[in-house]
Order: C-alpha cells, then sequence, then structure tokens
C-alpha cells in the first residue's frame, strides 16, 4: 500500500488547459496517474490530453467520479479552487501554487471543516511539489524517475531537497511508499503530523524520512507526535543552520521568529524525541538506510 | 514588506485607531512648519526608518522649541541610524515625524499578529509597554493576555472588552482602547497585515487612549490585491542587492561568508549552505533561482552573487526537476561567457538529463569544477576557497 494515492485514484487537474496544467498533466498521465479530465472555466465540452474538460468540478466529479485534484491555477483564485473541489467532494487536493495569501489559508482551512468527517477533503499544499507514489503515480510536478518504490515515507517541506533524498535514496536502494511534499507556506493544508499519522497507519511503510526546515512550530510537533503516538523509525533533517534570523529564506515561512525556530533548536527536540538525525544533507539516504538495517521491524522480517 | 510608523499611523487612523496629532517631513523647515500646524509647546521628531528601538540609537528626541524641531530635524535628516535591530550598517533617515508630546499616564502592550501553531490571528496585550514583546514574554509570561479571533466571524467587542478590562483600564479608557483593538484588527485584515504593533498604547494624563507608536508588516504574497499598501513601499529601506534580485524573480539575502551560492529551491539552497558549514566553509549568501533557470536569469545571478566583494569561490547547485540539466548547463556556461567570473566555480547538477548536462560543461573549456554529489560539491568549494585564498 501507499498513502494517499494509488494507480487507481481518479485524478483530475483544475487549470487544466493552461500552459502549466498541460505539461505537468502530461507528465502525470505518462507517470501511469490515473488522470480521467480536467477543469477550466468556460472550456467546458472541449477535449484535451484525450480527456474531457469541464466548467466546474460539480460536473466533472459526475461524470468521471474523481476522487483527487491537482490545483494549478494562480495565486489569486487558488483558494477558491480548493474549495470549489471540497464542496464538489474531492477527497484529496493538491495544490502546486506558489504566493498564496496566508490569510487566505487560513480561511480556507477554517472552510474544509464544514464538511462531516466522512467527505472532508484533505488539502495538501500550496508551495509544494506534490504527492508520488513510486511506481503507481503522481499528483504533482516531481521528476519522477528519481524515485523507486520501497517501504520507506517521505515528508518534506521542501520540494527540491525532497529530490535530494529520493536520489541519496535511490543510490542505495533504498525505495519509498509515499513522498508527500507539504510545502514551505507559514500555513499549509497539511502539517508534518498529519501526514506522519498515515505513514504510520500504512502496512507497508517501515520507517519515514522527514525532512524541515526553520521557522514556525511544525518541527516540534512533529517530533512529540514521534514520541507519544509512532512506533515507527523516523528519520529527521533541520535545513537552514546557517541562516540568521528574522530573515525570510525564500519560503514564506522559513523566517526564524520565536524560540525554537532555528534548525539546531529543532534539531535537538527531535533527538529528545527520539528521532534519528541525519548529520549533513549529503547523508539524508543512507541515514535512513541505517535506521533501516538497525531496526528491522518485525513486518520486514515477514514479507522476506 | 515593512512600512514606516508615519504610513501606519495613517493606515491605522483610517480604520478609527486614534494616532497623535503629528506629520512628516523631509527637511527641517518642513519639520519646523508641521510643529507650528500641530500647535502647542512640545513636540517629538522621531526618526522614520524600518526598525524599532530607534530611542535607544538617539532617534526621537523631544523639542521645546521651533529651535529645537529644526536641530532635531537637520540632525536626524541624512543620517545613518544604527539600532539593535538593524544590524551594524544601519538605515538611512530621510523622512522625520513630528508629533505632539503627550502627558503620558501609562504605556501599555497591543499587538496582533498570525500565529502559526494556532493557524488564527491573535490579539496579545500587556499592561507594561514600551518593551519589545519577546522581552515581556520572558520576563512576566503570566501577565500576557491573549485573544484568539475565529476567522469566520472576525474579532468581537466581547474579546476585545476582555482584553481592555484585563489591562486594568477604567470604563472611560475601556470604550476607547475597544475602538482602537477593533480598528487595529479591521486594517489588519483588509490589508494582508502578518502584524500590527501598539507599543505603546498609552493612556495620557487627561485620560485619552492613543497608539503612540505602530509598526506594521505586510503579506507579500497578498501585495497584489493591496495596491495602496505597495505604493508605501521605501526602498531607501531595503537591500539594493535584495531588491534588485527581486527584479529578475531571484530570491537572494547576504550573508557574511565567502562562497557565493547559487540554487534552485530554497530547502536545497538552505541545506546546499548547511553543507558547506560542514564542509568547513561560510556561504556568503542565499539564493534561489527558482524553477525556470534560464539563462538570463543565470547570468543575473551570478552578476548578484559577484558584486558582493568577499565572494572567493562560487557553488552552483542545481536539481533538475521540471528543469532539464542541459538547459541549466547551457544557461551556465552562456552565463560564464558573459559575466567574468574571476572566483573558482564549482557546478553540481543532478535529476533529469545530468549526463547530457555534464558532458556540455565538460566540453564547454571552461575552467569549471565539476560535481556528482552535495557532499563532493561542498567539499570541492570549500578547497577551491582555500587554494583561492592562500595564492
Amino acid at each position: 500500500m501507499s498513502i494517499l494515492l494509488d494507480e487507481r485514484t481518479p485524478v483530475i487537474v483544475q487549470g487544466f488547459t493552461g500552459d502549466k496544467g498541460t505539461f505537468h498533466a502530461n507528465e502525470m498521465i505518462a507517470y501511469g496517474t490515473n488522470v480521467v479530465g480536467g477543469v477550466t472555466p468556460g472550456k467546458g465540452g472541449a477535449t484535451h490530453l484525450e480527456r474531457p474538460v469541464f466548467n466546474t468540478v460539480k460536473e466533472a466529479v459526475a461524470a468521471t467520479e474523481a476522487a483527487a485534484s491537482l490545483v494549478l491555477v494562480p495565486a489569486p483564485f487558488c483558494t477558491d479552487a480548493v474549495m470549489e473541489a471540497a464542496d464538489a467532494g474531492i477527497r484529496l487536493v493538491v495544490t502546486i501554487t506558489d504566493g498564496v495569501p496566508a490569510q487566505d489559508m487560513m480561511r480556507v482551512k477554517r472552510y474544509l471543516w464544514r464538511y462531516a468527517k466522512e467527505r472532508r477533503t484533505r488539502l495538501i499544499g500550496p508551495n509544494c511539489a506534490g504527492v508520488i507514489s513510486p511506481g503507481k503515480a503522481m499528483l504533482g510536478i516531481m521528476p519522477g524517475h528519481i524515485y523507486v518504490r520501497g517501504n520507506v515515507g517521505v515528508v518534506t517541506r521542501s520540494g527540491t531537497l525532497g529530490y535530494e533524498a529520493a536520489s541519496q535514496m535511490q543510490a542505495l536502494g533504498v525505495g519509498i511508499t509515499t513522498s508527500v511534499g507539504i510545502g514551505g507556506d507559514p500555513i499549509n493544508g497539511s502539517s508534518f503530523v498529519d501526514i506522519l499519522a498515515l505513514f504510520e497507519a500504512d502496512p507497508e511503510t517501515d520507517a519515514v524520512m522527514l525532512i524541515g526546515e526553520i521557522g514556525g512550530p511544525q518541527e516540534a510537533d512533529a517530533a512529540l507526535f514521534v514520541r507519544d503516538h509512532m512506533t515507527k523509525p523516523v528519520i529527521g533533517y533541520v535545513a537552514g543552520l546557517t541562516a540568521p534570523r528574522g530573515r525570510r529564506m525564500g519560503h514564506a515561512g522559513a523566517i526564524i521568529s520565536a524560540f525554537g525556530d532555528t534548525a539546531a533548536e529543532k534539531a535537538e527536540i527531535m533527538r529528545s524525541a527520539g528521532l534519528v538525525v541525519a548529520p549533513s544533507p549529503a547523508e539524508l539516504g543512507s541515514t535512513v538506510a541505517e535506521a533501516l538495517a538497525r531496526r528491522p521491524s518485525p513486518r520486514v522480517m515477514v514479507g522476506r | 514588506m515593512d512600512i514606516h510608523e508615519y504610513q501606519a499611523k495613517e493606515l491605522l487612523a483610517g480604520f478609527g485607531v486614534r494616532v497623535p496629532k503629528g506629520g512628516v517631513a523631509y527637511s527641517a523647515d518642513q519639520a519646523v512648519y508641521r510643529a507650528t500646524e500641530i500647535g502647542g509647546s512640545r513636540w517629538i521628531v522621531k526618526a522614520q526608518i524600518h526598525s524599532g528601538a530607534r530611542g535607544k540609537a538617539g532617534g526621537i528626541k523631544l523639542c521645546a522649541s521651533d529651535v529645537d524641531v529644526r536641530r532635531a530635524a537637520k540632525e536626524l535628516l541624512g543620517k545613518t541610524l544604527v539600532t539593535m535591530q538593524t544590524g551594524p550598517d544601519g538605515l538611512p533617515v530621510h523622512r522625520v515625524l513630528v508629533e505632539a508630546a503627550l502627558p503620558i499616564a501609562r504605556e501599555l502592550y497591543v499587538g496582533l499578529v498570525l500565529d502559526r501553531k494556532r493557524e488564527r490571528i491573535v490579539v496579545v496585550a500587556h499592561p507594561h509597554g514600551g518593551m519589545e514583546i519577546e522581552e515581556i514574554a520572558q520576563r512576566e509570561p503570566e501577565a500576557i493576555l491573549r485573544e484568539v479571533v475565529e476567522p469566520a466571524v472576525g474579532m468581537q467587542a466581547f474579546q476585545a472588552r476582555e482584553l481592555a478590562f484585563g489591562l486594568g483600564l477604567a470604563p472611560p479608557q475601556v470604550s476607547q482602547a475597544v475602538a482602537i483593538l477593533l480598528g487595529a484588527y479591521r486594517a489588519f485584515r483588509e490589508l494582508d497585515a502578518t502584524m500590527v504593533e501598539v507599543n505603546p498604547l498609552v493612556v495620557t494624563a487627561d485620560g485619552q487612549v492613543l497608539a503612540l507608536d505602530v509598526k506594521m508588516s505586510f503579506d507579500d504574497n497578498a501585495l497584489f490585491r493591496r495596491p495602496n499598501v505597495v505604493e508605501l513601499r521605501d526602498h531607501a529601506q531595503e537591500d539594493p542587492r535584495e531588491a534588485e534580485a527581486a527584479e529578475h524573480g531571484l530570491n537572494y539575502v547576504a550573508l557574511d561568508g565567502d562562497i557565493g551560492c547559487i540554487i534552485n529551491g530554497a530547502g536545497l539552497a538552505l541545506a546546499t549552505m548547511d553543507m558547506i558549514k560542514h564542509a568547513g566553509g561560510e556561504p556568503a549568501n542565499f539564493l534561489d533561482i527558482g524553477g525556470g533557470a534560464s539563462p538570463d536569469r543565470v547570468a543575473a545571478a551570478f552578476r548578484l552573487v559577484l558584486s558582493d566583494k568577499n565572494v572567493q569561490a562560487i557553488l552552483v547547485n542545481v536539481f533538475a526537476g521540471i528543469n532539464r540539466c542541459d538547459w541549466v548547463a547551457q544557461g551556465v556556461v552562456q552565463a560564464v561567457r558573459e559575466v567574468q567570473v574571476p572566483v573558482p566555480l564549482v557546478v553540481r547538477l543532478a535529476g533529469t538529463n545530468v549526463e547530457e548536462g555534464r558532458r556540455i560543461l565538460r566540453e564547454s573549456g571552461l575552467p569549471i569544477i565539476t560535481a556528482g554529489t552535495l557532499a563532493e560539491a561542498a567539499d570541492r568549494v570549500v578547497a577551491a576557497r582555500n587554494a583561492a585564498r592562500a595564492a
């Protein structure tokens, strides 16, 4: 199994017919993702990439039974698109869009709570690389060829640092169940804790790599969750040892403004909560490989 | 994005927040004119820079005559003010705010922030103003009052009343404070602020409640819909290199080291800087060139990094996802031919079409040191820096 996404998940793309939508939908189809159509308001009825285009998400869901959506619309319209998907009953929305206002995120998260738990939408992103279940499906913009199928879950704020981890793991023959980018914004749809809980419950995932960075409370929250609620080994890394206080380092959320925001403080909180912390970003793959070798879980033994 | 105190006061006044009588001045003459306009016999002349802690740095002057106001304005205008928050280079003073000096009975703290843990706007208040909130949080954390705002309905009057009574205000002042708190919240919400700080909020000797000093910051991601905020941008308060970077769609932050960095992706940039430190070097900058690394953008990145005279070696680290390594390599080769690069250059490419990218670098005939992994890249750039230093 994988989390969130597999080769059967019917997927639509919001912002389907634009340049970005076209490029990434093509990549996702080539990877094997079950893309069943897309939405571009005003272009309903057309066919794009041999798939139907709809004016609204509700029409797309009625015709295709889509369960997941990739939102590639520009920042000013992004949360509107997310709410439309939620209202149409889409269960998983991944948004890649960079530059979404923080107060829009605050309100969209509040909005998602108006639906009963059984039909509530899970939002991943914004400002992330998306979700990939290697060998099965991809709902995002990552280079699929660097991911190998395996037994490690990956959750990361940064897209490119997630690629770095995946390629280090690939070089050592360590595979991935699912890799989830939660994004670099101060308020994101899903937190580290949300994704860790899914990996803990996934029978195919034997260990988890968690890649954080400076700024915000999420890495510390994740460390406490690992200590209190997880049985699987978690390998952590926090980027930004050399970052100065009060400066925004690229990501809107990557800014040291409070106690516990620095990379060193976060790494220390992780260590004291029982995570294995990779000593450098060049040792993401090797630290995971060592942790797997040191703590072979009973599931792996039975499986072999 | 940050704005000046006088600008923040003008914005807040538009939402019903009471502020002292005052006006901005760009010259000593104008400052005197402002003082006359305001009337009274005592004024405050305040340097306008994007930093707090101005008082301790000599940026705020109490004046009792026209002559005083002129002298204070002359002294401050054109000066570079170094505060505990500006860093050693300080910030230039091109404007002063002239205000009526008020007899103050009490100073309080009020701040509105976007709380990342709660994912809500939180209003924070404390009965002792004037200090930094971090200082308050350390010294008297138990006295901090907090109200979390529900985004669906916004801040309610009862929340403002609870804060005002919690601050120990008497009923006539409570109603004034409530108007200020609700006004500040509306400004936060409607202007897409990330922080509104009223520090101090004062009660005057005659029972008036006013915002004596205010600070506002705005969400860069929301500026597209706040043209009236964008207009307030003061480029003189921003690092010129960072402003130039932004124009090219690059994200640059200057640091103290001597190894220049050109990287795609913020997280990979931070990690590469960590790796440089791990290998015994110090990064000179953070620089994220983003997704589409066109030759023009790469060339702009090189120029930017080289404008820092401390740079003794450069590391380019690109993990191509949507990008392709061959395009990136062409971009690097073209940029190096266009921009004179007088320091050693290490390039590490990974991801899509990496073999083709490496071939292009190799066959360019340029003195580019290549690296296969992140660790190799960091080791090689530190070694190159050491060799350059020794030479």
